[in-house]
């Protein structure tokens, strides 16, 4: 029988692990990584251009199906840039929304990345655990905006609406009882951030449920402890940000160093691992969720303190009210002007970032003073992590390939962009 | 965050005539490098302690062919109806080169961010030198700009396509390349494979472009610190 040394194999497109449409070739000798190619762009759906084509609030629902795990953060990136250049300040109650649905996003987003991983590496648990409290935090998406994930809840000067008063109940039907249905109505019975304060006392507890089925886990650290190591300055060579730098022992967190929003008034503290392997990455992540949790708590006790508008009362930027375009001559021309024609940007270029909860999202626009953008360039923080695949995966067992992709938390949506 | 003006003023004296110009606007500063300058400005931004910048976040490639330009083109206006209130605007494309590639920088010690532009010289063959040698992050960026923008990067060792598919013709993010694109894939029931075929969709403008200046929204800061050495 003749010995096969080198072997070249196909990962994916289609594959459980892969995450979506990611086609690696791997070049192997025997178990052994020599070489991992990733093929991407399976997913381009060239957003970019798009966004060239329309004016700048039609695009914003884009943004959502960049990270479609993450889609608050993706928008809240645009929306910075926009209103860089438009040099307008948003209303603090909105700047509290927004960090309060950018945590939340966080945790939607980790959450997700914790059970996909986890069923990746062999623990099926943690994922059903994981989507359980996802449900809430969707129905905090779904209350806002209508929408459970692809939400376009941010704005141009501020976010679209204000809190609901009131949470969508569980109706009856069939399936469920009666007494089902009280239990699952039980926290929706006042309003959001009733729901959202309840979900915060909760939510620690689950976090530990997590930490008990893995943190200590035998099975758990041999597939994650030393595996896909990457060095501080390497880690800064290959363009990492997010969890992937903390990961390696730098602090480097947006929220902190170069604050946007109310996020310097808000306290909390910024996980950093030792190592920079797949398990203190994981830490990281679990601490960031810990973290976000926090904040939402001060977010809410704001929110609940102060109220006011949640959106800018220029109206060649966000449109009227819906009373006063029945009556006010001014107000249906806006409302006409702002979705027929959008508003135009100053000329010039800005570049906004974001700490998005896979590393810093960055949005980079060129105006030439039209209704759209002239160019706008979208940093995504998996392109640059995925890029480092070949480095990481390098040496180690096949098997590993499938922690490395899950470390790195890849979504195709904003890779492909 | 640094203070721009700082970074601005020992850019311009690091560099010197190196720039072809130095821009803070909107508390960001952009700087234009020839191309023969461009590796040695780049190698001294990741090395010098004054600058710093150890993470290259994003490069990407721009086509400026139509910067300026609307769409707003009707042949059956009115002589005499309503202005638009739309001033044309025909830029002097003459002036600029066709691409560019911007580069983000950011440097994590000093906590600042810089924006450095290279334009290619040639319109029909734009090149510009490879930063792999530099940052390692840089390579699918790179790959990227080829990709969209055809922009040639000497120097780079593994120069594919990256985005668009298996053999694709064309860089799709040319300002003169259609939004929907020259072809369609199609299931052929005949042939039992996917095929090619010219796009059926006919190209169209929803909403024109519009170029107005608005004049509430222009910064009383712009354009200052400028120099202009080129």
């Amino acid at each position: 029988m003749p010995e096969f040394r080198n072997l070249t194999l196909n990962f994916g497109p289609q594959h459980p692990a892969a995450h979506g449409v990611l086609r690696l070739v791997l070049e192997m000798n025997g178990e052994v990584i020599e070489r991992a190619d990733p093929h991407i762009g399976l997913l381009h759906r060239a957003t970019e251009k798009l966004a060239e084509s329309k004016p700048y609030n039609q695009s914003i629902g884009y943004m959502d199906r960049l990270d479609y795990v993450s889609m608050m953060c993706n928008e809240h990136g645009y929306v910075l840039a926009i209103e860089k250049l438009l040099g307008i300040e948003v209303p603090e109650r909105a700047q509290y929304i927004r960090v309060m649905f950018d945590e939340i996003t966080r945790i939607l987003n980790h959450l997700l990345w914790l059970g996909a991983h986890a069923l990746d590496v062999g623990a099926m648990t943690v994922f059903l655990y994981a989507f359980r409290e996802r449900e809430d935090l969707m129905d905090a998406y779904e209350a806002v905006s209508g929408a459970r994930l692809h939400a376009t809840y941010y704005r141009p000067g501020g976010v679209s609406r204000d809190l609901p008063d009131r949470m969508p109940q569980y109706q009856p039907s069939r399936f469920r009882s009666k007494k089902d249905i009280e239990r699952l109505n039980a926290n929706r019975q006042g309003s959001l951030l009733d729901f959202l304060e309840d979900f915060t006392e909760r939510f620690p507890r689950y976090v530990d449920e997590y930490e008990t089925l893995l943190t200590d886990n035998r099975i758990w650290k041999q597939r994650t402890v030393g595996i896909g190591v990457v060095s501080p300055e390497r880690a800064l060579q290959l363009g990492f940000s997010g969890p992937m730098l903390r990961g390696s022992g730098i602090e480097w967190d947006l929220r902190k160093k170069q604050p946007y929003e109310v996020y310097d008034r808000l306290d909390f503290d910024i996980p950093v691992g030792t190592n920079g392997d797949c398990y203190d990455r994981y830490l990281c992540r679990v601490e960031e969720m810990r973290q976000s949790n926090r904040i939402i708590k001060q977010c809410i006790e704001w929110l609940r303190a102060n109220s006011g508008p949640v959106l800018l009362e220029d109206h060649k930027i966000t449109p009227p009210r819906r009373a006063d375009m029945k009556g006010d001559m001014e107000s249906l021309i806006h409302h006409f002007k702002l979705f027929t024609e959008g508003f135009t940007l100053p000329e010039g270029e800005a570049y906004a970032a974001v700490e998005h909860p896979k590393g810093e999202f960055g949005i980079y626009l060129i105006s030439d003073g039209a209704n759209k953008p002239y160019r706008i360039k979208i940093r995504a923080p998996g392109f640059a992590h995925l890029q480092a695949m070949d480095e990481m995966a390098r040496g180690h067992m096949l098997a590993d390939v499938v922690a490395i992709i899950g470390t790195q938390d890849i979504v195709f949506g904003e890779i492909d962009r | 965050m640094a203070d721009a003006q700082t970074l601005a003023a020992s850019l311009q004296t690091h560099f010197g005539d190196r720039l072809s110009s130095c821009v803070t606007s909107l508390g960001e500063v952009t700087i234009e490098v020839a191309r023969e300058n461009m590796l040695g400005v780049f190698r001294d931004l990741r090395d010098e302690p004054a600058f710093s910048f150890e993470v290259l976040i994003d490069l990407c490639g721009v086509d400026y062919s139509t910067l300026g330009m609307d769409e707003w083109e009707t042949d059956s206006a009115t002589r005499s109806g309503f202005s638009r209130g739309v001033r044309r605007v025909r830029p002097d494309t003459a002036c600029h080169k066709r691409f560019a590639v911007v580069t983000h920088l950011l440097s994590i010690r000093n906590n600042q961010r810089l924006r450095v532009r290279v334009f290619a010289e040639d319109d029909d063959m734009p090149v510009v030198d490879s930063l792999t040698g530099l940052w390692a992050s840089v390579g699918w960026y790179e790959r990227e700009a080829f990709d969209l923008f055809g922009i040639v990067f000497e120097g780079h060792p593994d120069l594919r396509r990256i985005l668009t598919d298996y053999g694709f013709i064309g860089h799709p993010f040319r300002k003169d390349f259609p939004l929907s694109g020259h072809v369609e894939m199609i299931y052929d029931e005949e042939k039992q494979r996917v095929v090619y075929q010219p796009v059926s969709i006919e190209p169209r403008v929803l909403v024109p472009r519009v170029i107005r200046h608005d004049h509430r929204y222009e910064h009383a800061d712009e354009q200052t610190g400028e120099q202009d050495d080129a």
